[in-house]
């Protein structure tokens, strides 16, 4: 295959930001719909189901609703900070977006009946990858230590003391939960002895210390790193159980209490955009990415099912985080800090310690 | 990488230096201080990095490393002065803390 | 293409500079020197140093400046009052010393013979961290470490209140 040049590498490029950003907002309605109808359904009640079959145009509703609403902003409110904290806060959620494989790389097919100026595409081996970075986690960690500035400037700039209060705390609890996010993620990295994300997808092929099928993924080998992620990310995401950021009984609603329109649609759109993230990298990083439970079940009638693979467990996970919301209380903001500090963070330094000794007695295959 | 732009970055860092440095002195809040002391600390920085690139060698970014780290300690001890200071005299400004003066 | 991003990036740092100084409101100068650790990040990144491209945003942009921007908040801190009440002549003698700074560098700068090695150079966390653990850096390494525990409890000794 001849190498690519510089602007068919852009057109590339250009193409798959499209396509990520334009399926990520889709989801993020969809989303919307979903969380609202599974909670429904865990409380007993039916969720929106009126607005169009199913209720499946209810976050068009939604959107329309916000967009007309009034744009309120307080009058001793700093105007730069209280209009570019959703800003700020979008701009992160969709640049750690970039690093993230979204499945399989993929393989165009021959197609003859390209012009000649893209013929270059046939037979064209893509991954379905904004930006494949050989530090791929160490951004995420960057871009991640970057989104608390959207709360921080939301809080202050809105001239409220409930939500300066409400602002400080979340990035607080948000930049304690980034440690322990990081620290259970060294394990994962030892082990595949790169900070690529697609190699560390490669590292959990079935086989690894002779164990079968889903058993070498890394939720079953580097379990309590596992668990760690799993309670750090909802705390990074600020979901339930903890939410204190945004609860109502807390501080009004928290950081975003001033906002409302089409800048708290944009707050929102931020949290679940980041809410995906951390479900795609807990795919690659512990759930073997688009790798198959069992490796019989990779290629069926010559079609590579990773795709589907990797939806289904992004799915589950994110099932996962409704679930949590629908069934257990909020946490006390101190008791969060407590837990962070005190427990995850020793027990993900203790893990690594068992890995380090692990990989220098055995070796990290 | 070409020659011209290594140049043009150690420009850089120099004109940053030299901009820390006239903020150290004509900015009367200290915390203001502070962020013009780590804006020099970065234009130090940017040099370590463009000369590493220059020579090939990574003693460069070994050292860049080291200075992150002891930029944060400072900042954080730097910060917690400030505020031990704010509680003892209420106000942040450079010239009023000059008790030593004299 | 480089050339492009450099210059773009470098105009935005040397930007975001003189406002870190020029501005009245600490935490306009805050912001704009988050703006100016960004830039930075991304020259050392068109420096073929990811590593420390990273490290900047997380240590620099993602950690120390919200410390910053925490005690600004707290602290309450408003704008600046006007001129400095030591007068105009500071003010000159600074920029005077500014001007001077730069030309004495600069005619060191200017006379640099650089002549950067044609292997391509890619800093990655592998490198950097070979020779982090070298018996030469290793002890340094090890004390930063005990340096961050001191500046933590000093941090915290001197920042709560007498009880």
């Amino acid at each position: 295959m001849t190498p690519l040049t510089f602007w068919q590498q852009l057109a590339i490029s250009a193409a798959l930001i499209v396509v990520i950003v334009s399926v990520l907002l889709g989801l993020f309605s969809l989303m919307t719909w979903v969380e609202r109808r599974l909670l429904a359904f865990m409380q007993f009640r039916l969720g929106p189901n009126r607005a169009g079959p199913l209720g499946l145009f209810q976050p068009i509703a939604d959107g329309i609703k916000l967009f007309f609403k009034e744009e309120l902003i307080p009058e001793q409110a700093n105007k730069w900070a209280f209009l570019g904290a959703p800003v700020v806060a979008m701009t992160t959620a969709l640049t750690s977006i970039a690093v993230l494989p979204y499945g399989p790389p993929i393989t165009l097919p021959q197609m003859r009946w390209l012009p000649e100026w893209l013929s270059w595409l046939s037979g064209r081996t893509i991954a379905l990858q904004i930006a494949d970075l050989d530090v791929g986690v160490l951004y995420l960690f960057a871009v991640a230590s970057l989104g608390v500035y959207g709360m921080v400037l939301a809080g202050w700039g809105a001239n409220n003391k409930y939500t300066l209060m409400g602002g400080l705390r979340s990035s607080a609890q948000l930049f304690s939960y980034e440690l322990a996010l990081g620290l259970s993620l060294v394990g994962v990295i030892l082990l595949a002895d790169s900070l690529r994300i697609a190699d560390i997808v490669a590292s959990q092929a079935s086989g690894r210390w002779g164990l079968p099928g889903l058993l070498s993924w890394n939720c079953f080998v580097q379990f309590p790193a596992f668990v760690v992620y799993l309670l750090a990310a909802t705390a990074e995401v600020n979901r339930i159980p903890f939410d204190v950021a945004e609860a109502e009984a807390e501080l009004v609603a928290g950081f975003h209490t001033e906002y409302g329109s089409m800048k708290f649609a944009l707050i929102q759109m931020a949290e679940y955009v980041n809410m995906i993230t951390v479900c795609v990298l807990a795919t690659h990083l512990f759930l073997g990415g688009w790798l198959a439970p069992l490796p019989g079940l990779q290629q069926v009638l010559g079609h590579d099912l990773g795709l589907f693979w990797f939806a289904s467990k992004v799915a589950a996970l994110l099932f996962g985080f409704i679930w949590l919301r629908g069934t257990l209380p909020r946490v006390r903001y101190d008791q969060l800090m407590r837990f962070g500090w005190l427990v995850l963070i020793p027990v993900a330094v203790a893990w690594i310690l068992v890995t380090a000794t692990g990989v220098v007695l055995w070796g990290a295959r | 990488m070409s020659e011209g732009l290594l140049q043009h970055a150690l420009y850089l860092s120099l004109a940053l230096f030299a901009i820390g440095a006239v903020g150290v002195f004509l900015r009367r809040n200290v915390i203001t201080v502070l962020m013009c002391i780590e804006l020099m600390l970065n234009a130090a920085n940017l040099a370590f990095v463009a000369f590493s690139r220059a020579w090939g060698t990574l003693a460069g970014q070994v050292f860049v490393f080291f200075v992150l780290t002891v930029a944060a300690a400072e900042a954080a001890v730097g910060l917690a002065i400030v505020i031990a200071l704010q509680r003892h005299k209420d106000t942040l400004d450079v010239d009023a803390f000059d008790s030593m003066k004299g | 293409m480089d050339a492009i991003l450099f210059y773009c990036l470098a105009a935005l740092a040397l930007a975001s500079a003189v406002l870190v100084v020029a501005q009245r409101h600490p935490i306009g100068s805050a912001l704009a020197l988050i703006a100016t650790l960004s830039a930075l990040s991304g020259i050392f990144g068109l420096l073929g140093s990811p590593f420390i491209a990273v490290l900047q945003l997380v240590v620099y942009a993602g950690a120390i400046m919200v410390l910053f921007l925490f005690v600004l908040m707290l602290l309450n801190v408003r704008r600046e009052e006007g001129s400095p009440a030591t007068g105009r002549r500071v003010r000159w003698a600074a920029l005077a010393f500014g001007a001077l700074f730069i030309a004495q560098v600069g005619a060191v700068l200017t006379r640099l013979e650089l002549a950067p090695s044609t292997t391509p150079f890619a800093a990655s966390p592998r490198d950097v961290a070979r020779l982090l653990f070298r018996p030469e850096y290793l002890y340094a390494f090890e004390a930063t470490s005990v340096l961050i525990l001191a500046a933590l409890v000093g941090a915290m000794a001197l920042a709560r209140r007498e009880q």
